[in-house]
């Protein structure tokens, strides 16, 4: 049908370049002993040396992944249960539940930041570890709820009435039918909840008080002070950490026939 | 029935959710819109969002994002529409998805290096002839970076879009004789209409909210509606008019997924 046109493949490969450059021109400057991130004066891996004795960003690499690890593992099994509780209602409560649960994925992050900022003040709660792990676990519980719906809609009511008809409790009846027939959606929900929150900087960065930080508003505070090219070498390992984390993805979706790949706005 | 039952034990964090973190924080946000900064009820803040100042921070904000959509889009949908052409075109999708996994922050960290007055960009155009410029902390840094970070949620609703065009229709159309660009116009961009509508949506609200950028790349020349907001919420600590910009914000986003909204839910 259509020909196969050099200026096509060419327009493409220049899409590539400029997605991919800025990437390979942070890695790439990770190994300048110039210190700078103009001119190449030699190949060094001072910056890394320097990274993994900086005990602080550690720890704050540390917290950013415990508050993923944590959020997503929380928000997921929030999720779940409340997609299979919104299955059991009748479709115009379900379209209204929906769009409750939509109101977090399309809002801006910043009024999602501002608004959560007023509550946690509002509720005399202490900015810090906690007040961040709760609204990455708010923002995620939507992306659960999208992700598994589908694979719970999929699912024929009629198993879980054979599965009560042959005697199977309510628990037996979660257990053994429904988690077992939604757990690709459950995975790439976790997933999403992951990658949501490892992403996040701007409702970080409203609640995240003094004392604690994560990744995101780190690199924030150190880029507005200009270039240091730690933040290079720590890029190089976040991107080889991104890679095996769209591997992994990939095979979960491939495996669960999760059409296409989601992400954040 | 003790199926209701459980049911209504599975909604109890579901619901407690939806009151708290999403219920909850829109009300105060409204509520705190009618808040000066004594602490005393009152329309002051709304008066002061109709005033000049903030009235054309808005526009300039909307322009912007229109820009920035505009230029996604133009850039966007041939590069989807050349994606469903390739032969692996699933892996392609996934090569252009993937830096719009990287952190954000090291993005726009990098164009900080190359945008700087020795960085690559310069050296090229020193090269070119053109001579080295004032690139970051301009118009043109802002819209460049943020269209950077906007083309891969642009591309992938208008890819999925593409690839559901159903070939035939395409033979329909030609052998009905319309020419390449009346089958483009009348029947291909027609049916992938909703999912320029998604890719819109996707850009349009975050170019208007986004504040990191216009601190870090347009160093504050540019003012959006979210770094307003952020400014007044945790720099001014003048919580009532950031809430008040908020509202209009909202309000601006309901507007939009009106306007960008699907008819029926395609695929």
């Amino acid at each position: 049908m259509t020909k196969k046109r050099p200026f096509a493949n060419i327009f493409l490969a220049i899409i590539f370049i400029i997605l991919y450059a800025p990437i390979f021109y942070l890695i790439f400057y990770s190994f300048n002993s110039g210190g700078t991130m103009s001119g190449f004066d030699g190949f060094t891996l001072d910056w890394y040396k320097e990274l993994f004795q900086d005990t602080r960003l550690l720890i704050i690499v540390l917290n950013t992944l415990v508050i993923a690890l944590l959020s997503a593992l929380i928000s997921t099994i929030i999720g779940v249960l409340g997609a299979i509780a919104i299955r059991s209602f009748k479709r115009k409560q379900q379209n209204t539940l929906l769009s409750f649960n939509n109101v977090l994925i399309v809002s801006p992050d910043v009024i999602i930041g501002a608004s959560f900022l007023i509550l946690f003040t509002i509720a005399g709660f202490r900015l810090g570890f906690y007040s961040v792990l709760l609204s990455h676990i708010a923002f995620s519980i939507p992306i659960v709820v999208l992700m598994v719906l589908p694979k719970l809609s999929e699912m024929s009511p009629t198993l879980i009435d054979a599965a009560k008809d042959l005697g199977a409790s309510n628990w037996n009846v979660l257990t053994k039918v429904i988690l077992p027939y939604i757990t690709p959606g459950i995975f790439a929900g976790f997933f999403m909840a992951l990658t949501y929150s490892l992403d996040d900087f701007a409702v970080t960065f409203f609640v995240t008080g003094n004392g604690f930080s994560t990744l995101s508003v780190e690199i924030y505070s150190l880029a507005r002070q200009g270039i240091s090219l730690n933040i290079n070498a720590l890029s190089s390992l976040l991107f080889l950490a991104t890679i095996l984390l769209v591997i992994v993805y990939y095979y979960v979706t491939k495996r669960s026939g999760t059409r296409g790949v989601n992400f954040r706005k | 029935m003790n199926n209701k039952l459980s049911r209504n034990l599975y909604m109890i964090p579901y619901a407690i959710w939806i009151l708290l973190f999403v219920i909850a924080p829109i009300l105060l946000v409204v509520y705190y819109s009618f808040i000066d900064t004594q602490g005393n009820f009152s329309f002051v803040n709304y008066e002061k969002f109709f005033s000049s100042v903030y009235l054309k921070m808005t526009l300039s904000s909307f322009w912007y994002a229109f820009l920035i959509t505009l230029i996604s889009l133009i850039i966007a949908y041939p590069t989807a529409y050349l994606l469903t052409k390739t032969k692996h075109k699933q892996l392609w999708l996934l090569l252009i998805i993937v830096p719009s996994w990287i952190n954000l922050l090291l993005k726009a960290y990098a164009f900080i290096g190359i945008f700087g007055t020795y960085g690559v960009a310069n050296s090229f155009l020193e090269v070119v002839g053109i001579g080295t410029q004032q690139l970051l902390f301009t118009d043109f840094s802002f819209i460049f970076v943020s269209v950077y970070i906007f083309i891969p949620f642009m591309i992938l609703p208008i890819f999925n879009a593409l690839d559901n065009v159903n070939p035939t229709l395409l033979d329909a159309a030609n052998d009905l004789g319309a020419s390449k660009w009346t089958t483009f116009r009348r029947v291909i961009f027609p049916i992938t209409l909703d999912g320029v509508k998604s890719g819109i949506q996707i850009t349009f609200i975050p170019a208007l909210s986004l504040f990191m950028l216009t601190r870090l790349i347009a160093g504050n020349r540019v003012i959006t509606l979210g770094t307003a907001i952020e400014q007044h919420f945790l720099v001014t600590q003048d919580w009532g008019m950031g809430a008040t910009i908020a509202v209009f914000l909202i309000i601006a986003m309901f507007i939009i997924m009106f306007i960008t909204g699907h008819r029926k839910r395609g695929a």
